[in-house]
C-alpha cells in the first residue's frame, strides 16, 4: 500500500470550504423541495382530475429518470429552453428541488393519509374550511409522524449531491478531486471528502432525532 | 327547528336510510336508537352534512341545508357534533381545542375565546386541565373537552354519536351529567346512544330506527314500557 495522509494536509481547509457551498445548495434545495412536496402532495389528495393527474405525472417522472441526468438537462439544456447558460449553482439548486419535491410529497401524502379520518371529520363538523383544516389541523399531525421519513430525503440529498461536481461546482467532492489530481493522489483526499459526509450526514441524523423528541412532547 | 323530509341515503348500492320523515322541535332532547347497522349514524351525520343525502329535503331553523345553495360550512358552525372516540386535535391543548374554530372560524379575539373556552371547561368540570394534551386525559375527560370544544361554537343544536360506547364504565357517569345538565339548559339535542336508562331519563322522545326506517317515534315512558313494533320489542329485550 502507498498511502500518504500527510501529503494533502496542506489541502485541507481547502477540501473543507466544500461543505458550506454543499450546505447551501443542500438546505436551498431542502427548503425549496419541501414548499413544492407540500404543494404536489396536496394536489394529489385533491378532488380536482387534472391536478391529481398532473401531480401524479411529475411524481413519476422525478423518480423514474436519474438525477444527474436531470441535472445535466438543466445546466445544459438551459441555452436551448431560457435562451441563455444559467448558473451552475442555480442549476444545482432547480434540479435538487424539482427532484426532491417529488420524493417529499409522496412522503407528504402518504402522512397526510394516515392521519385518522376522525380529525378532518371533527373540523368539518365544526365548519372548518378545507384550507385551514389542512394547515391548522391535518398537516402538523401529518409532520410528526414523517419527520423520520423526511430526515432520510434530506440526507439523501446530502449524500447525492455530490454529483453537482459534475457541473463544475466546487463543492466538497470536486475539491478533493481537484486536489487528487493536483498531488497525483487520490485516494487520500476522496476519503477526506467521504468523511466529511459521513460527519455531516451523522450531524443531521442527530439533529433530526432531536427534533423529533421535541415534537413528540404532546404524547 | 329541525325538518327531515323523506331522507333517503345509499352508499352504492346499499341503501341505508330508506326515507326517513321527522323533526325536532326547539330545546327537544331526541334518543335515536336501534340495532347496530340500522343508520343512527348516518342519520345524525346527515343533519349536518357530513353525509350527503341520496335525496330528501333537511331544515334546520327554516333553512333548507340540503338545498345546494346552501353555505354547509355555514350549517356545520351552528351544529355541534360530539363523536364516539372524540377526536380531539391531539396536538392542542384541552383549551386550545375549545377556541380553534372561534377563533379561526368565527373571528373571535383571542382574549375572548381563551375566556369562552375556560368557563366552558369549567362547565364540564375540567377547569384545571386547560394546558394539558389530550394524551395525558382520560377517555370520559376526552369526552368531556370534546363536548366543550362543540359548545365553544355556540351551536343551535348538539349532535351525539354514542358519546359514551367508547369509554370505560366508570366513566360514563360524568359525561351523562354532563349531557344531562346540557339538557336542562334548553340545548337541542339528538342523542344517539345504547344507554337506555339515559334515553329513559333524558330523552322528551325516542326515535327507533331499524334497516334504515324509522320504525317509531314515541316518547320515552310509552316506547320503554309499550313498544307498538316487534322490532322494538325484541330490541329492548335484548337491550334490557
Ligand atoms: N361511508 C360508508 N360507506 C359504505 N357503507 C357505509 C358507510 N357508512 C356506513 N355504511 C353502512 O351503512 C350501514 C349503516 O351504518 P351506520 O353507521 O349508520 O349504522 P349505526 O346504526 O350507526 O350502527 P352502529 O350501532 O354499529 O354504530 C352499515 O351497514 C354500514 O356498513
Ligand atoms: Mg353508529
Amino acid at each position: 500500500m502507498n498511502l500518504d495522509f500527510t501529503s494533502i494536509l496542506p489541502s485541507l481547509p481547502y477540501i473543507l470550504k466544500g461543505i458550506g457551498i454543499t450546505l447551501q445548495i443542500v438546505l436551498l434545495a431542502g427548503l425549496l423541495g419541501f414548499a413544492l412536496g407540500i404543494i404536489i402532495a396536496l394536489f394529489k389528495i385533491s378532488s380536482v382530475k387534472l391536478l391529481k393527474w398532473f401531480s401524479d405525472a411529475y411524481t413519476s417522472i422525478f423518480r423514474g429518470t436519474p438525477l444527474i441526468l436531470q441535472l445535466a438537462l438543466i445546466y445544459y439544456g438551459s441555452p436551448q429552453i431560457f435562451g441563455f447558460q444559467i448558473e451552475p449553482f442555480a442549476a444545482a439548486v432547480l434540479s435538487f428541488s424539482l427532484n426532491s419535491g417529488a420524493y417529499i410529497s409522496e412522503i407528504i401524502r402518504a402522512g397526510i393519509l394516515a392521519v385518522d379520518k376522525g380529525q378532518r371529520e371533527a373540523a368539518m363538523a365544526l365548519g372548518i374550511p378545507y384550507k385551514r383544516m389542512m394547515w391548522d389541523i391535518i398537516l402538523p399531525q401529518a409532520m410528526k409522524n414523517i419527520l423520520p421519513a423526511l430526515m432520510n430525503e434530506f440526507i439523501t440529498l446530502t449524500k447525492e449531491s455530490a454529483i453537482v461536481s459534475t457541473i463544475a461546482i466546487t463543492d466538497i467532492m470536486r475539491r478533493a478531486y481537484i486536489v487528487g489530481g493536483h498531488q497525483y493522489r487520490f485516494f487520500e483526499p476522496l476519503i477526506f471528502a467521504g468523511l466529511i459526509y459521513y460527519v455531516l450526514v451523522m450531524t443531521l441524523t442527530l439533529i433530526g432525532k432531536a427534533v423529533e423528541r421535541r415534537m413528540r412532547r404532546s404524547d | 327547528m329541525i325538518n327531515v323530509e323523506d331522507l333517503h341515503k345509499s352508499f352504492g348500492k346499499l341503501e341505508v336510510l330508506k326515507g326517513i320523515t321527522t323533526s325536532i322541535e326547539e330545546g327537544e332532547v331526541v334518543a335515536i336508537i336501534g340495532p347496530s347497522g340500522s343508520g343512527k349514524s348516518t342519520f345524525l351525520r346527515c343533519l349536518n352534512l357530513l353525509e350527503i343525502p341520496t335525496s330528501g329535503k333537511i331544515w334546520i331553523n327554516n333553512q333548507e341545508v340540503t338545498d345546494k345553495k346552501t353555505n354547509i360550512m355555514k350549517i356545520r358552525q351552528d351544529v355541534g357534533m360530539v363523536f364516539q372516540h372524540f377526536h380531539l386535535f391531539p396536538h392542542k391543548t384541552a383549551l386550545e381545542n375549545l377556541t380553534y374554530a372561534p377563533m379561526k372560524v368565527r373571528g373571535m379575539s383571542k382574549q375572548e375565546a381563551d375566556k369562552l373556552g375556560q368557563e366552558l371547561l369549567e362547565k364540564v368540570g375540567l377547569a384545571n386541565k386547560a394546558s394539558e394534551y389530550p394524551t395525558r386525559l382520560s377517555g370520559g375527560q376526552k369526552q368531556r373537552v370534546a363536548i366543550a370544544r362543540a359548545l365553544a361554537m355556540n351551536p343551535e343544536v348538539m349532535l351525539f354519536d354514542e358519546p359514551t360506547s367508547a369509554l370505560d364504565p366508570e366513566m360514563v357517569k360524568e359525561v351523562l351529567e354532563v349531557m344531562k345538565s346540557l339538557a336542562h339548559t334548553g340545548m337541542t339535542m339528538a342523542i344517539v346512544t345504547h344507554e337506555m336508562g339515559f334515553a329513559r331519563e333524558v330523552a322528551d322522545r325516542v326515535l327507533f330506527l331499524d334497516g334504515g326506517v324509522l320504525v317509531e317515534d314515541a316518547p320515552p315512558a310509552e316506547f320503554f314500557t309499550n313498544p307498538k313494533s316487534g322490532r322494538a320489542k325484541e330490541f329492548l329485550e335484548k337491550m334490557l
